[in-house]
């Protein structure tokens, strides 16, 4: 585990496997989501992957009605902001939920959507949110 | 604590000594400019800005330029300083693009602050300018959201009008903000630009039709968001002690500042405040030595309207959570304590992107040499611009006084 680089790259590779990864910084214990090659705190660029917890509370959310070509099909979706069980923060769609039914505060849990999109770059799988 | 920096005592040193003063200024019309090339619309910026200041030599006098540009995807076309200082007849003078987002020309105005402070020159030229309309909606979208994290929150479907939606939805729900309250902010810049002659939607709106205009990511709506627009704006700026030389009616630069922040809004401390835009304001009211009681009027970064009330608690115009009771209050109108936006803002006025940072500084202009005409600001003496790049990871912040 240690030979894989700390990289948005690598992160994304461990989406791939349905395993959320951060960097746990060896010298300061920040752990960063995603991970980085350099410690935002410490300056230290030695660290340890940690497997984050999947599950969390909706901070803030909002539902797109006018979405980017790529995303045009899905309309209207919601999107949001969820801390993690260790305070951690990622954003994400909220799917199999009505969208009246969302709240700010409620429990969510990821979900893995590894069929790659067809383009050159990137080819990262993604991943959303569900109730809990 | 987040505010102590470590040139602090350096901006103490300046406290309300003009860094530069403005000795003209141009703005383009802003609007849907069809058929016009950012350089020709730039073009028409600075030979405002010439005609303004018959004292002033251009090419003899300015010796170098800065301009705000976001994006070369619009018209397929970098290397931007070097274009427009030529279309602008300043053939040879050191020209440099700066990119900030949407505060780009908030950052060419910094260079060129630093270009006269350092002594190098004497007379500067900053700018910017943006070229949009001609693209598709969903094309210029594409274009803006270059300016948020695309790792996250692109690739997970989050546009441009959803980050400030999000914050927008926070700020609602710690303190109470309504839609009604962000709507207002929409009639208001409006009715400013209704004032405008150079505005790009001069027209007014009402509360009903604000409102109930289509959803664009709830709770934002149509009327929620700024324009896509063509335009372009320059200012002139000289060492303070030589500007008389060019003209009775300077402006003094006192105060400036800028930030940054995280690209992705998800790893800030905060999502109802922009961190960036408090740390630029602090910086900036410490080097004009005035406090925000002292300001008389103000350009701020409405492109959603949740931005102008997040901007007035940034700012210290009113307490954090009190930004859409300070809109209700109706103190930032033309006829307000401290109006907000007298331009017509971003909302109406128009957002040429690289444009807006010294356009609002050209608005500010205006109302502190009394040329407002219909939206003049009696008295006006202290005005600021408050600029933010992309969902606010840059943020800068200018304080203006009439000499």
């Amino acid at each position: 585990m240690s030979e894989q680089p700390f990289t948005i790259e690598q992160f994304y590779k461990h989406i791939n496997q349905g395993r959320l990864m951060g960097g746990k910084c060896k010298k300061c214990g920040k752990v960063h989501l995603p991970p980085r090659p350099l410690c935002d705190k410490c300056l230290s660029k030695e660290f340890e992957w940690v497997e984050i917890s999947q599950k969390g509370k909706l901070m803030t959310y909002t539902i797109i009605h006018v979405a980017p070509p790529q995303f045009q099909s899905m309309a209207p979706y919601a999107v949001g902001i969820i801390q993690l069980e260790n305070g951690l923060k990622i954003p994400g769609m909220i799917r199999d939920v009505e969208h009246e039914k969302i709240k700010i505060g409620m429990e969510l849990k990821m979900k893995f959507d590894t069929s790659i999109v067809q383009s050159q770059w990137p080819q990262w799988p993604r991943y959303y949110f569900k109730p809990a | 604590m987040i505010f102590q920096t470590s040139n602090g005592q350096r901006r103490k040193k300046l406290k309300g000594k003009p860094l530069v003063s403005i000795v003209s200024a141009g703005l383009s019309k802003f609007g849907k400019l069809e058929g016009l090339y950012a350089r020709e619309i730039f073009a028409q910026a600075a030979k405002e800005a010439f005609d303004r200041c018959p004292n002033l030599d251009p090419k003899k006098d300015i010796k170098a330029l800065f301009v705000g540009h976001m994006g070369e995807s619009y018209e397929h076309q970098g290397h931007t300083g070097a274009t427009v200082a030529d279309w602008a007849g300043l053939q040879h003078i050191p020209a440099t693009r700066t990119e900030t987002a949407c505060a780009s020309s908030a950052a060419a105005l910094r260079a060129g602050i630093f270009a006269v402070l350092s002594g190098l020159y004497d007379v500067v030229m900053v700018g910017g300018v943006e070229k949009m309309t001609h693209r598709t909606t969903p094309e210029v979208t594409e274009f803006l959201a270059m300016a948020s994290d695309f790792p996250f929150e692109q690739w997970h479907g989050i546009t441009f009008p959803g980050l400030y939606a999000l914050m927008a939805t926070a700020h609602m729900h710690k303190y109470s903000t309504t839609e009604e309250q962000l709507a207002m902010i929409a009639v208001k810049n409006h009715h400013n630009g209704f004032l405008n002659p150079k505005a790009h939607m001069q027209k007014e709106v009402t509360l009903e039709k604000a409102l109930s205009s289509r959803v664009i990511a709830w709770p934002l709506k149509l009327y929620d968001c700024s324009l896509i627009t063509d335009g372009a704006s320059c200012l002139i700026i000289t060492k303070p002690e030589t500007a008389k030389k060019y003209t009775d009616t300077p402006i003094q630069i006192i105060g400036s500042g800028q930030a940054s922040d995280s690209i992705g809004i998800y790893e800030r401390e905060s999502l109802t405040s922009l961190i960036a835009a408090k740390i630029a304001a602090k910086q900036a009211y410490e080097m004009a030595g005035i406090k925000p009681e002292d300001i008389d009027i103000a350009e701020a970064h409405d492109c959603f309207t949740i931005a102008e009330i997040i901007a007035y608690e940034d700012l210290g115009f009113c307490k954090p959570s009190e930004g859409g009771k300070l809109m209700e209050s109706g103190e930032t109108k033309l006829d307000g304590k401290i109006p907000v936006n007298t331009s017509g803002g971003l909302k109406s006025k128009g957002h040429p992107v690289g444009a807006t940072g010294t356009a609002q500084a050209y608005e500010i202009y205006l109302q502190l040499t009394e040329q407002a005409e219909k939206r003049q600001i009696k008295d006006a003496r202290i005005g600021l611009a408050h600029n933010v790049g992309g969902s606010g990871a840059t943020a800068a912040v200018h304080i203006f006084r009439r000499e």
